[in-house]
């Protein structure tokens, strides 16, 4: 019990943390939002599996990765195609040239299914390729940087340019990728119709348990002595070469762990929007995800969480009335939060919140002081 | 003094040179360690002193010759290697995590849980805390086992950086100008530790401090442009006119 306790859920602090999240995406928002509402706010929460990847990555190892929108995209594809298989029956493609492939592939003139698809029939195949691809690639990725001993900028701009080479690749091959539009009209899932309202609310309980899920494994591996040396590696990478760790591994561990994440949140993402295309795979995803973590606070899992809600709130707020403005708002607020709360959201809580909290009690303990003295006064002035 | 290849010596290094776009950092060194022999390393700036060290734990990479610690060669291997096979290092600027607290600092430093799997899985039992306590004990910082290791006092935080190799147990300590910054009293307390810590084990020193190079060396060797001057006891070298020529005198 009290290794649960303690390991992964983080002690009173992280728990109450925990639990005001969890009440919040599990209870108050099913509860006073509308369907549509709910759904946008799960699809953000998707996002949010980035961002919390990003607090492992790069608020405890230091390692910023500007391309995570890569393993995101990934995940979503992989999602993608397998719902793409099953919309692109026979019988549904019959006015098809070639009945029974993808709508965009019959466009392309491509009159059979590319190997590589063919695995995603089986939905049990989809969801280890939704864990496994990400993760192998980011082992390839992060051995031949780590191992060499590439980090800090390099390594984001790295990470950048493979961002953009996945992207160029999607678009570049339509015929089998769906392209600049990606691949869209995603409606079963085992013949289950994904786009009803009901499927959407399932979807968006199933998003929140993964996320929580997710907080907690993260949890589990910062608690450990994996997440100090973690941090060792951000403040002093040589000493904890000079202590006997091979540095690399411990990197390409998280490196890979996060990649994990991003894809789940990629793979709930096709299930809550119904599509996948490349503009959720490129530069301005990636940092967009960045800047979550940052504003929520590069070391707090849960901030980053709000980070993402609230981002995202503001964005579809403010682009409604000043579509123009809110690329340059979003990147004023990154600058501002880099330079003046360089721990964004929670830690304006840590350093304030205790401010909040501590004033009532000041205040309440003045009051209590006051009242019985002024009141002694009154006696003694009335005598 | 046997010479062969295999000895028992701690660290025997031969003919070793390491060129930095032809500028001989270290010039066919050879050097020998004996087994509890604490020895410090004294010349002038640019002698080639932190580079001896560099090379020996694996961070420089030599150009030839040989390193051989306990009687395998060290040169080629990783640092985390050359650590695992009991050469400890301390950085001449103090080298601790300052976000971590001194418990977790030594935690870090504490040799089990080195893999990935095996550092997620690492419970700190009464084993480890045990060993944390009796290491923080020996470097005077028991009491501060839970304060931020950045808020330390720059001699505390020197004391710190030892305690992390100390309980790794290294059979090779090295230590680059441990008492550099330090207050005379500081100084003799790290006096007191190097003595203490030096029983059961070699320990590599370099020091410019000549007082304090007397106080612990038993045996003091001179490096000049990345060769040996002398070496010997302090008196000797002391007395030696190469030597003062080249650095006492200054």
């Amino acid at each position: 019990m009290s290794f649960v306790y303690e390991k992964i859920m983080g002690g009173k602090k992280g728990l109450t943390g925990f639990i005001i999240l969890a009440t919040l995406i599990l209870i108050i928002f099913p509860l006073f939002l509308d369907a549509f509402r709910l759904n946008l706010v799960g699809k953000y929460l998707t996002y949010a599996f980035v961002a919390v990847s990003l607090v492992l990555l790069w608020g405890y190892g230091g390692i910023l990765s500007l391309g995570q929108g890569i393993f995101f995209g990934l995940g979503g594809y992989a999602m993608a195609m397998f719902l793409k298989l099953e919309a692109s029956s026979p019988e549904n493609t019959t006015i098809q040239s070639t009945p029974g492939i993808p709508d965009f592939m019959d466009w392309n003139q491509l009159t059979e299914l590319p190997w590589f698809w063919e695995p995603f029939t089986s939905f049990t195949f989809t969801i280890l390729a939704v864990l496994i691809v990400p993760a192998a690639f980011a082992y390839i990725i992060g051995s031949a940087m780590f191992k060499r001993r590439v980090g800090g900028v390099y390594f984001a701009i790295i990470t950048q340019v493979i961002a953009v080479i996945l992207t160029v690749l999607i678009v570049g091959q339509q015929g089998v990728t769906g392209g600049i539009n990606g691949i869209t009209d995603l409606r079963t899932l085992h013949g289950w119709d994904i786009t009803s309202d009901s499927a959407k609310n399932i979807f968006y309980f199933i998003n929140c348990g993964l996320l929580l899920t997710v907080i907690l494994a993260s949890r589990f591996i910062l608690t450990s002595k994996f997440g100090r040396i973690l941090l060792a590696i951000r403040d002093k990478e040589d000493r904890v070469r000079f202590s006997g760790y091979d540095v690399a591994n411990f990197k390409i561990f998280i490196f890979c762990f996060a990649a994990m994440i991003s894809a789940i949140g990629g793979a709930m993402f096709t299930l809550q929007v119904g599509f996948m295309s490349p503009s959720f795979v490129g530069i301005v995803p990636s940092i967009e995800m960045v800047i979550f973590a940052a504003v929520g606070g590069r070391m707090s899992l849960i901030g980053a969480v709000y980070g993402t809600l609230l981002i995202n709130y503001g964005k579809s707020a403010f682009s409604e009335s000043f579509p123009e403005m809110w690329l340059f708002l979003i990147g004023g607020l990154f600058i501002a939060v880099v330079m003046l709360f360089p721990n964004g959201l929670a830690g304006l809580w840590n350093d304030y919140g205790h401010h909040i909290t501590n004033k009532f009690v000041f205040i309440s303990k003045a009051f209590s002081k006051l009242v019985p003295q002024s009141l002694l006064k009154k006696v003694e002035d009335a005598r | 003094m046997n010479m062969h290849t295999n000895t028992d010596f701690t660290l025997s290094i031969e003919d070793l040179t390491v060129s930095f776009d032809g500028f001989k950092a270290v010039d066919n060194l050879n050097f020998y360690l004996d087994k509890n022999e604490l020895h410090v390393i004294i010349g002038p700036n640019g002698a080639g002193k932190t580079t001896v060290l560099d090379l020996i734990c694996g961070k420089t990479k030599a150009t030839s010759g040989s390193i051989k610690f306990l009687n395998s060669e060290l040169t080629g291997l990783s640092e985390h290697a050359i650590v695992r096979a009991g050469v400890g290092r301390k950085f001449q600027t103090p080298s601790i995590y300052e976000n971590l607290t001194v418990l977790e600092n030594l935690e870090v430093s504490y040799p089990h849980g080195r893999g990935v799997l095996g550092s997620l899985l690492f419970k700190r039992n009464k084993k480890v805390l045990d060993k944390i306590h009796e290491i923080a004990k020996e470097i005077m910082l028991e009491q501060a086992l839970d304060t931020e290791a950045g808020l330390l006092s720059h001699g505390q935080k020197q004391w710190l950086e030892i305690g992390m190799l100390l309980i790794q147990d290294p059979q090779l300590l090295m230590l680059d100008e441990p008492v550099a910054g330090m207050s005379v009293k500081e100084r003799e307390q790290t006096a007191k530790l190097l003595n203490k810590i030096s029983q059961g084990r070699s320990v590599l020193v370099i020091e410019h401090d000549m007082e304090f190079v007397a106080r612990i060396a038993h045996k003091v060797t001179v490096l000049h442009q990345g060769k040996i001057l002398a070496t010997g006891d302090m008196e000797k070298v002391q007395n030696d006119p190469k030597v003062i020529e080249v650095y006492l005198g200054h």
